[in-house]
């Protein structure tokens, strides 16, 4: 069955679309988009150190996100700069430095377009397992930590006085995020990431009644729009990754359409209006 | 004497080299209520939190007895649109309380109906009622409220002091609260810290409100309310311990009760007066 490259493509999204879904909650209610956008930018990076040290990608990868991730965290204690001046700066430098780096390489013949916006239809059978045993650490150790986590998303001061630890497992969440873009380089490149991130999660938010809910929506919005981008890129030879994006952002656009079933949002803002 | 749940011992914190506050010496223990007050940008948010454990002290120490099981009560809280959670899951953020103890909670603050309500439609009050239902059915050995009165009206203020009062009492906690309502703060508490980037005073309600640094701080109309809330007392706690009464006699005692064997007690008193 995983013979078929279309079939270890739509195994491969699947499993990063599961993934993705549950921390994609996390990054969105955080307010967190640009600092994944600056990971993953970072990832660019760690292909091209990769390259030049002979090194497993999908390792090098994860550990040029991690110090990224953690050098980030010690910048936003000192708070010279604006977080967000912050994450613009370095999110852009490490993507222009990635891409210089890999200029530099002519000895390695690179795709960049692969790297930049996913090659999916390329993955191998040892891609779909580095994707499906990453991933099931990723979302064991976000289950361990879901408590605390989440409650440190609430309120951290609410989270540390009550015993919840915020700082360590912000630690860890970073640590889980510079994971998940390890693997779904794979399935979207660096450039599109985020938006694997971020748009089945924003699209689970009117359905969901709850936290946990909407992370387990947000794993099955993704992998719809793996399948359903997946399926547009075969019948009308569009690029695999960016029609992926591209069937999220539909199925994001139905999901704030005003639908009879779905009336909690704009009943409440009717009564947030009124009061 | 039991251990204090919480102590600070020449407790400050400095940010950005200047200092929020500093000298803070106090504790609380079971059954206590102390309560900070001052005037804005006077530290006591910043103390609070150095008893928490959430702000390291600068200088001096802050001690935590091991395991405290502590209910904090912010003074704000932001829900986001993107976050779906409705108050039953928002009972259950740090703690597992049970079905019964949720609803117990609940009700008790006089919200039980809004158990299915998303937490970002409460108006300012029931936010601050259904955080404090949420630090009480974790059933904490200490509670710290920052302003828990914030955005109640009138009648619930004075429900919500009751109701702190009583959860003292049955719980046997320690309350650490932040309070700008200073006729309350002066009926329901045992001790006040009264903070102005260092302590200006501390003590008794009666001996902080009498003290000249406490009239500086907060001008003579402070005074002036506290001597309206003085003048409600039918009887003055003479020097020596002995009470004399309005009608100028004098006994050992200021009720029926032994005064000071229950602290409680004299505060219900009070404010039945008041």
């Amino acid at each position: 069955m995983l013979d078929d490259f279309f079939v270890r493509a739509l195994v491969a999204g699947i499993g990063g679309a599961a993934v993705a879904g549950p921390l994609g909650c996390f990054i969105v209610w955080r307010r967190m988009a640009y600092f994944g956008d600056t990971l993953a930018h970072a990832a660019l990076l760690g292909v091209a150190l990769s390259l030049l040290l002979e090194l497993n990608t999908t390792m090098t990868v994860f550990g040029v996100s991690v110090t990224i991730a953690l050098t980030m965290l010690g910048l936003r204690r000192t708070q010279t700069l604006s977080s967000d001046a912050l994450l613009g700066l370095l999110s852009h430098s490490a993507l222009a430095l990635g891409l210089v780096c890999l200029a530099f390489m002519t000895w390695v013949r690179v795709d960049l377009t692969g790297l930049l916006f996913g090659d999916i239809l390329a993955v191998s059978k040892t891609d779909i397992l580095t994707i499906y045993a990453g991933g099931s650490a990723v979302l064991v150790f976000l289950w361990l930590i879901w408590r605390r986590l989440f409650a440190a998303t609430v309120n951290p001061d609410l989270a540390a006085a009550e015993g919840m630890e915020p700082e360590k497992v912000n630690i860890v969440f970073m640590l889980l995020m510079a994971a998940v873009i390890a693997i779904a380089m794979k399935v979207v490149g660096v450039l599109l990431i985020t938006a694997l991130l971020i748009i089945p999660a924003a699209s689970a938010r009117r359905i969901a009644v709850g936290p946990e809910h909407m992370a387990v929506i947000a794993s099955v919005i993704g992998a719809v729009a793996v399948v359903g981008g997946l399926q547009a890129s075969l019948r009308l030879d569009t690029p695999a990754g960016p029609s992926i994006v591209v069937a999220g952002t539909i199925l994001f656009l139905v999901s704030i359409l005003p639908w009879p079933g779905l009336r909690s949002i704009s009943g409440a803002n009717e009564r947030e209006r009124k009061s | 004497m039991s251990e204090p749940l919480v102590r600070l011992q020449g407790a400050g914190v400095q940010s950005g080299g200047s200092w929020l506050v500093r000298g803070v010496d106090l504790s609380v223990s079971s059954g206590e209520i102390v309560t900070l007050i001052g005037p804005n940008g006077s530290g006591k948010s910043t103390t609070a939190k150095m008893a928490l454990g959430i702000l390291k002290p600068t200088e001096g120490s802050a001690h935590k007895r091991v395991r405290l099981k502590i209910g904090y009560v912010p003074q704000k809280l932001m829900i986001d649109w993107t976050m779906p959670l409705n108050v039953h899951r928002f009972m259950q953020l740090t703690a597992r309380p049970s079905q019964t103890q949720i609803d117990k909670a609940l009700e008790r603050t006089g919200v039980g109906h809004l158990r299915k309500s998303e937490v970002r439609h409460l108006s300012g009050g029931q936010m601050q009622r259904v955080m404090l239902s949420r630090a009480i059915a974790m059933k904490p050995d200490l509670l710290v409220l920052d302003e828990p009165v914030q955005g109640v009206d009138y009648s619930g203020e004075i429900a919500i002091y009751d109701l702190i009062a009583n959860i003292r009492k049955e719980l046997g906690c320690g309350i650490l609260m932040i309070s700008h309502d200073l006729h309350v703060v002066m009926a329901a508490t045992d001790q006040v810290v009264c903070l102005n980037g260092h302590v200006c005073c501390q003590g008794s309600p009666r001996d902080v409100s009498q003290s000249a640094a406490f009239k500086t701080l907060f001008g003579e109309r402070a005074a002036g309310a506290l001597a309206v809330y003085e003048h409600n007392h039918d009887h003055v706690h003479l020097p020596d311990g002995r009470v004399q009464h309005s009608d100028g006699s004098i006994h050992q005692n200021c009720c029926d009760h032994v005064h000071g064997s229950e602290p409680s007690s004299s505060d219900e008193e009070q404010r039945h007066v008041g």
